[in-house]
């Protein structure tokens, strides 16, 4: 399995290097690997004797964080990684055509083959933490695909939608699956799922809950679906692989591999069959009236999408082994259904069904393909559709699911009538190109898989065998006995295929009336969930431009006061409530010295303030350094008052220097505005005096000066011991102080140096 | 002293901090070395006073006194000092440049990054 994985990965990222080599050749070589992949696959199938065995690989990652790369294999995972690298082979060599003389291509078939990766990973992946990379990159690619052709706006936004629904629930799904991996004691899922104990869990329901969300973001059900209608501005390849046969299909993967553990919690009985039934519904009804072909093709897969969660939700064995039919027949027909739209947008430039008709003598071999697997999803005799809708109904929960799967199957006839039969009978119509047959490379994927629908249904036994029955037994979790047969006999459900199959001609006959009547529902569908996802990404966007206006008003004192406001909001809070202030207890009696020095910083603090003078201002600056640089003589720091006296010096030249270049003092702020500054100037200095105070009573934790005098001789040679601080126990402290210095020095003297004025143009 | 030196730091921060709030350039900057004086003079309160008693080891002694200035604020101002000046000093050379650059020395006409 990682073998397979890193084939697919490496030639993923090689692919650039390969279409230098080979050119528009590439992509038909390239579909090499995933067909190599497959045939890997069916060998490890037909080792696993299809019994239900398991396949485990675990390589060590991070073993301090128990992280290992954990992949399993089983039928489920089996049945996905075989439709992932078949149907990836065919998509891959249809790219080549697909893009054949267009530079894009090689971007395009790249992501593709990453994409193709990274869903292998999400199959195979047993460590939940794996399993959440692996799914998060096929957003990502799916994002890079849906927007390959970024030059439209239109394409921009439907990536960006997908990426974002999917995403965010691909947020929500790692925190259920966290939960989950929390709660159960395990990151790998093969023992989460075995695991008896978890349903009891107080939080087991919640991390199911955050789970579906992120399934169902991901599989488009309601009401998430608005995204993947939107993605079908991708080019028709990375529709017909990604956005109807894989990757909406990692949800139901998901909610399939989680089948054994979630039956046990209400919300999947309750929430996962109704929703799922609810999509199915919606997705029918609002693909009927598209004219677009692959918009059309888009809502059925949400409406399939949806079927398959209900079936999922439903429980039992008989609905997971109609939910492995339905996925394996939907991926089949669908694929190429899309790949066919792409073949006729492609030869023909048309995309509106309407204006298309009689291409059956032009394109045979693509109308055989698309004839194929339109009988499939039509759900007629002997195909896989045929059989995915017989099991449907015999899984059937009451009436109320039993007439919505009825009703989605009538809409199913209609819209395979529509994609795969209408463009290629009646008479020719002219259409922007003329119009000739696709290249082998492209029609060859929808003959085979529309092929494939009609040979699996017809030798249903062994497909029964082989496939169905591992997948179902995987879904269920336990050993069941599962046989796939194609004739049951003249029974219910015969009976209502037949009433599907007459209400599907009636409704492709009756198209006004049929859609006047459901038009209600699609028109609610449309601008439900889709505004709403528009009205939450306008109210983001200017609730940051609101805020950013706020915060950024690009005046610096508006900053200096949210800052300081901040702090006397916490801080002082903080303060007043919890710290003990204490009386006015003299710790040191004030002597004449003292009272001289402190007069004397209060004149210089007010000339400072007041004066009208920038040499009086400056000056007094300098006796507060001075004054303070005696008040460190008196109490016994000789290294600062030194310090001090050299600094404040320099300060003082420097300033006289720089405010002969800059102009006089001029008053420039309101009354109000003074006011308003005094008052919050008066907080802090009531604060920080306050502070100040209480903090030189006491000892909140005790000092660990004593160990630097203690020290400072005895294992540093030093008799001063500030300065052996300084040099030696906190000597990278000094080190980390003179880069500072060295990096301002150097930028005041960049500054200096620079001419402004003699540069022309360049940026503002 | 310590009620006298922690109105002084009160006021130092006030007064710088009503000073940097000011439009005019160079009040900036005196209110900016105000702020760290004030600063500095925390820490050095907050350390705890010692009257004449310096962090020194006599001749012939291993050990400081016994009583003595605790060292540890002292480091820290002793870096304090140095980095506010070099801070000092950018900001100056900075306001300075910008004042030949805009012609103003208003800081609200120096809003937006457009001259």
């Amino acid at each position: 399995m990682i073998g397979i994985l890193t084939l697919l990965l490496v030639g993923g990222f090689l692919t650039p290097l390969f279409y230098r080599r080979w050119g528009d050749r590439t992509a038909s070589r390239l579909a090499l690997l995933p067909a190599l992949s497959f045939l890997l696959l069916v060998g490890m199938g037909g080792s696993m004797s299809g019994q239900g065995g398991i396949h485990l690989i675990s390589l060590t990652w991070i073993p301090e964080l128990n992280f290992t790369l954990s992949f399993a294999l089983d039928g489920l995972s089996l049945l996905f990684a075989l439709l992932i690298t078949g149907i990836g082979a065919f998509v891959v060599w249809y790219s080549g055509a697909y893009f054949d003389g267009d530079p894009t291509g090689c971007r395009f078939v790249m992501v593709l083959m990453l994409f193709m990766a990274s869903m292998l990973g999400v199959v195979f992946a047993d460590h939940v933490i794996v399993l959440f990379i692996f799914w998060e990159l096929t957003s990502f690619t799916s994002f890079l695909l849906i927007g390959h052709n970024h030059r439209e706006e239109a394409a921009r936004k439907a990536a960006l939608q997908a990426l974002l629904v999917t995403g965010a629930g691909g947020l929500f799904l790692l925190a259920g699956l966290l939960i989950l991996a929390r709660a159960g004691g395990s990151y790998e899922l093969s023992s989460l799922i075995t695991n008896t104990s978890l349903p009891a869990h107080p939080l087991f329901n919640e991390a199911i809950a955050l789970i579906l969300v992120g399934a169902f973001t991901k599989s488009a059900q309601v009401p998430f679906h608005f995204w993947l209608p939107n993605a079908m501005q991708a080019p028709s390849p990375a529709s017909a692989y990604l956005h109807s046969s894989t990757m909406v299909k990692a949800g139901v993967y998901l909610l399939a591999r989680l089948h054994p553990l979630g039956v046990e919690s209400w919300l999947w009985s309750d929430v996962v069959a109704p929703i799922g039934a609810l999509t199915l519904f919606t997705g029918a009804v609002m693909a009927y009236g598209q004219v677009y072909l692959k918009r059309l093709l888009a809502y059925t897969t949400v409406s399939a999408l949806g079927g398959m969660t209900m079936l999922i939700g439903f429980g039992s064995p008989a609905a997971a082994k109609a939910a492995v039919v339905f996925l394996l027949a939907h991926a089949l027909y669908k694929a190429s259904l899309f790949l066919v739209a792409g073949i006729i947008d492609h030869e023909t430039g048309e995309k509106h069904i309407d204006r298309l008709g009689g291409l059956r003598t032009l394109m045979p071999w693509t109308a055989l393909g698309a004839g194929l697997a339109a009988v499939s999803m039509m759900g007629l005799p002997p195909t896989l559709g045929f059989l995915g809708k017989e099991l449907l109904y015999a899984a059937d929960r009451g009436l109320v699911y039993l007439s919505i799967s009825v009703l989605a199957g009538m809409f199913f006839v209609y819209v395979a009538y529509r994609t795969g039969v209408r463009p290629f009978v009646g008479l020719h119509r002219v259409t922007q190109k003329p119009g000739h047959e696709a290249p082998p490379a492209m029609w060859a994927g929808p003959m085979t898989l529309g092929g494939l629908s009609i040979l699996l249904a017809v030798f249903a036994s062994v497909t029964g065998k082989w496939i169905v029955a591992p997948a179902a037994q995987a879904v269920l979790g336990e050993p069941t006995a599962i046989k796939l047969v194609l004739w049951h006999g003249w029974n219910r459900e015969l009976m209502l295929s037949l009433l599907t199959l007459g209400l599907g001609v009636a409704a492709i006959l009756l198209v006004r009336p049929v859609s006047r009547l459901f038009s209600p529902v699609s028109r609610a569908a449309v601008i439900g969930p889709d505004a709403w996802y528009r009205a939450g990404l306008k109210g983001i966007q200017q609730g940051s431009v609101g805020l950013t206006r706020i915060l950024q008003s690009g005046y610096l004192r508006a900053y200096i006061d949210s800052i300081v406001l901040f702090i006397l909001l916490t801080a002082g809070w903080h303060f007043l409530g919890k710290v003990p202030f204490p009386g006015f207890a003299e710790l040191h009696a004030v002597d004449i010295n003292d009272l001289i020095l402190v007069s004397l910083l209060f004149v210089a603090i007010a000339g400072a303030l007041l004066s009208r003078s920038r040499m009086a201002a400056i000056a007094s600056l300098g006796v507060i350094g001075y004054g303070i640089a005696l008040i460190f003589v008196l109490y016994g720091a000789p290294d600062l008052a030194m310090t001090q006296m050299v600094i404040e010096t320099l300060t003082v030249i420097l300033l006289v220097l720089a405010f002969y270049h800059l102009p006089k003092f001029a008053l420039r702020s309101s009354r109000p505005a003074r006011i308003r500054d005094f008052a919050l100037a008066t907080a802090v200095a009531l604060f920080t005096g306050a502070m100040t105070y209480a903090a030189s009573f006491g000892e909140i934790a005790p000092p660990i000066s004593w160990f630097y005098s203690e020290n400072s001789w005895l294992n540093a040679y030093g008799k001063n011991v500030v300065n052996v601080i300084l040099v030696d126990f906190r000597a990278m402290d000094t080190l980390g102080e003179i880069t500072v210095l060295t990096v301002a020095a150097l930028g005041a003297m960049a500054l200096l140096k620079l001419r402004i004025g003699g540069q022309k143009g360049g940026g503002s | 002293m310590e009620l006298l030196m922690a109105i002084v730091v009160g006021l130092l921060y006030g007064g710088g901090l009503f000073l940097m709030q000011r439009r005019n350039l160079v009040k900036f900057i005196i209110g900016l070395a105000m702020l760290s004086h004030g600063a500095n003079l925390l820490i050095f309160t907050a350390g705890g006073l010692t009257r004449g008693a310096p962090p020194l080891i006599g001749e012939g002694e291993t050990l400081p006194p016994a009583l003595h200035a605790d060292p540890l604020p002292q480091a820290l101002i002793l870096t304090a000092i140095v980095i506010s000046f070099a801070v000092l000093a950018f900001a100056l050379v900075l306001f300075l440049r910008a004042y030949q650059t805009t012609g103003t020395d208003d800081l609200d006409d120096l809003r937006s990054t457009d001259t």
